[in-house]
């Protein structure tokens, strides 16, 4: 019995000595299995993006069919020092990515790892890329020489002007009522307010609302009456001081000039149409010029200026801005007609010369348009015609 | 003290302050007009501080690595130049920056405003215009006409006279139609807000009234 016992033992620790030995733990099994059957990245390309303003590299890879799908796959990157970093996980299925970390001029190791169950699986090819700047985007190149031909327009006119050449530009309604603007304020014993909008002097119409105001304030000064320039920039303060000073200058009035009349108020959007509200009951001015960029606040100062009796010259190229301007002014320049304001009133060749410019533009874009539907619509029924829209609307897209 | 309360209060008075302009100018709008004027001067400079000059100019020049890039400081030289217009003798230096401001704003805009207002809205406007019901050909016969006719409302060019005059004023009609949607639009957002501060007033600030009076809860 205990021979028999002592056999039966003996071939119990014999067999789990045997297990223990040959074959590896459940765990193992699971985790090696993983590693190989699991799909990894392949075929990686790295690059520099092109055409762009440096500091990225393009990535482009493919997955192994075979193997079940990883959970997520990491991008890795390790530059010259040997520092190796993750920079992004992606969601399995992602075969691209653009990283915008790189330096200029650094060779990068790149290679995607694929993540399963927690843990780092396969590791892809590593491929090699050096980002840098380049200068020319070509998916500009079209917008390019519609601008260089437009730039050589604008300076035929500009020197067409300079010889003498008579330019003609229509009336501007809002434009005539300027100078009557000004009389009226100066009859009056009035002062004349100019409000510039509420942007930047980095604001196209800014910078025209401004080049209006000299012509505003040449005329206040031969009149005689006071210019309020509130503005809500102290950039633009700056500049319509300067733009002020030297309209006075130039009419033989710098006696007159006020630098306390043009202050700024505030770059709040509302603190600054309350300022300008207190400024129009209580200055009761008889002209008010409101031009350039306006927003939320457009209606509540056409509204006070309405309330105070001031005649009421405005004009933005913000569409949803306009109704109130035409509800609540007297004139209102639309749009483009604030840009054209600055060359009607000074017609100086220069502004001129770059108006025709833009006229010319126009007539090349309306012309563009009416053979691009003409042909697209013919094209629906005698297809040759259809290339043509095609082609024309090639040209006027930038990527 | 409960400072809640005393928020809704200060909310509300400063409203009412401001709509007595409605009735005429006087001392309680001049006083919100003030604080409003004053606050958001004082706010906004703290916020260029913090959020433009430090992160943009001061952390750029003096990376948090440690060193020095002298880059930052020609514009450092820029903004000195501005400062430079409290001296009548070195004002004149502020021009260089004014024109370094107006020429980038000029050029960087050019090419966006360039290719959203003229290449992306003359490209969008070339289709065909006989695709799909009457409706949608009666659409698209709308703004083919609205687009060419706006654009010789804006030619200055040549007098709106004759066959160009007509055309002009189909433009400028079209013009005003879509300014009046945009009106109507507009005005119905704006009495949103009115009703929004009428809800504060009603419903947030005159329950606090009898609370402070100790009538009721």
């Amino acid at each position: 019995m205990n021979n028999l016992s002592a056999l039966m033992i003996f071939l119990l620790l014999f067999a789990a000595g045997s297990a223990l030995a040959e074959d590896p733990p459940q765990s193992v099994v699971t985790e090696a299995a993983e590693e190989l059957e699991v799909c990894s990245a392949v075929h990686l390309e790295a690059s520099d993006t092109p055409e762009d303003a440096g500091g990225s590299v393009s990535l482009y890879w493919q997955m192994e069919i075979d193997g079940f799908e990883p959970d997520s796959l990491g991008v890795m990157r390790s530059d010259p020092s040997g520092g190796e970093e993750l920079i992004v996980t992606l969601p399995f299925g992602t075969v691209m990515y653009t990283d915008q970390s790189a330096d200029n001029g650094t060779e990068y190791d790149y290679w995607v790892v694929s993540y399963s169950g927690g843990t780092v699986g396969t590791s892809s090819n590593r491929a090699e890329a050096v980002p840098s700047a380049q200068w020319i985007y070509k998916g500009r190149i079209g917008m390019l020489i519609i601008l260089f031909l437009m730039a050589a327009v604008i300076i035929y006119y500009i020197e067409s002007g300079k010889k003498g050449r008579k330019l003609f530009i229509r009336e501007i309604a809002g434009l005539a009522a300027v100078d009557d603007a000004v009389g009226r304020a100066t009859e009056m014993g009035k002062p004349v307010l100019y409000i510039p909008g509420i942007m930047d002097m980095d604001d196209i119409q800014t910078i025209a609302s401004i080049v209006i105001l000299g012509r505003v304030a040449r005329k206040t000064a031969e009149y005689g009456s006071s210019l309020l320039v509130p503005t809500s920039r102290s950039v633009v303060m700056s500049v319509a001081q300067e733009v002020v000073k030297e309209a006075y200058i130039q009419v033989g009035r710098p006696d007159a000039y006020n630098k306390e009349n043009i202050q700024y108020l505030t770059d709040d959007q509302f603190g600054y149409a309350a300022g300008v509200d207190g400024i129009m009951v209580r200055e009761k001015p008889a002209a008010i010029f409101l031009l350039g960029t306006f927003y939320a606040e457009s209606l509540i100062l056409a509204e006070t200026g309405r309330s105070v009796g001031a005649i009421q010259i405005a004009g933005t190229a913000m569409p949803s801005q306009i109704p109130f301007f035409v509800a609540a002014c007297d004139y209102t320049l639309i749009g483009e007609e604030l840009f054209a304001a600055s060359a009607y009133l000074s017609r100086e060749p220069k502004l001129l010369g770059s108006l025709k410019g833009q006229d010319a533009a126009k007539l090349f874009f309306m012309i563009l348009i009416v053979i691009g539907v003409v042909s697209a619509t013919i094209g629906d029924f005698w297809s040759p015609l259809k290339s043509v829209a095609e082609f024309l609307r090639k040209l006027v897209t930038v990527n | 003290m409960n400072w809640e309360i005393l928020g809704i209060w200060l909310g509300a008075l400063v409203t009412l302050f401001l709509y007595s302009f409605l009735y005429r100018d006087n001392p309680f709008y001049k006083f919100a007009e003030h604080l409003f004027v004053g606050m958001s001067a004082g706010y906004w400079v703290i916020y260029n501080i913090e959020n433009v000059l430090i992160p943009n100019w001061w952390q750029n020049m003096f990376p948090e690595g440690g060193g020095f890039d002298w880059v930052w400081l020609i514009p450092g030289i820029f903004a000195l130049f501005m400062l430079a217009r409290i001296w009548p003798k070195t004002a004149g230096l502020s021009r260089l920056s004014l024109g370094m401001i107006v020429g980038v704003g000029a050029g960087l805009n050019m090419v966006s405003f360039f290719q959203t207002n003229a290449l992306a809205q003359v490209k969008g406007t070339i289709f065909s215009v006989a695709s799909g019901g009457v409706w949608d050909i009666f659409s698209s016969l709308v703004l083919v006409v609205g687009v060419v006719s706006g654009l010789v409302y804006f030619f200055f060019s040549k007098a709106h006279t004759g066959i160009m005059g007509k055309t002009a004023n189909v433009g400028i009609t079209i013009l005003m139609v879509a300014f009046g949607a945009s009106f109507g639009y507009t005005i119905m957002a704006r009495l949103s807000l009115l009703i929004g501060r009428s809800q504060f007033l009603l419903e947030d600030w005159i329950p606090t009234i009898p609370r402070l009076l100790g009538i009721g809860g």
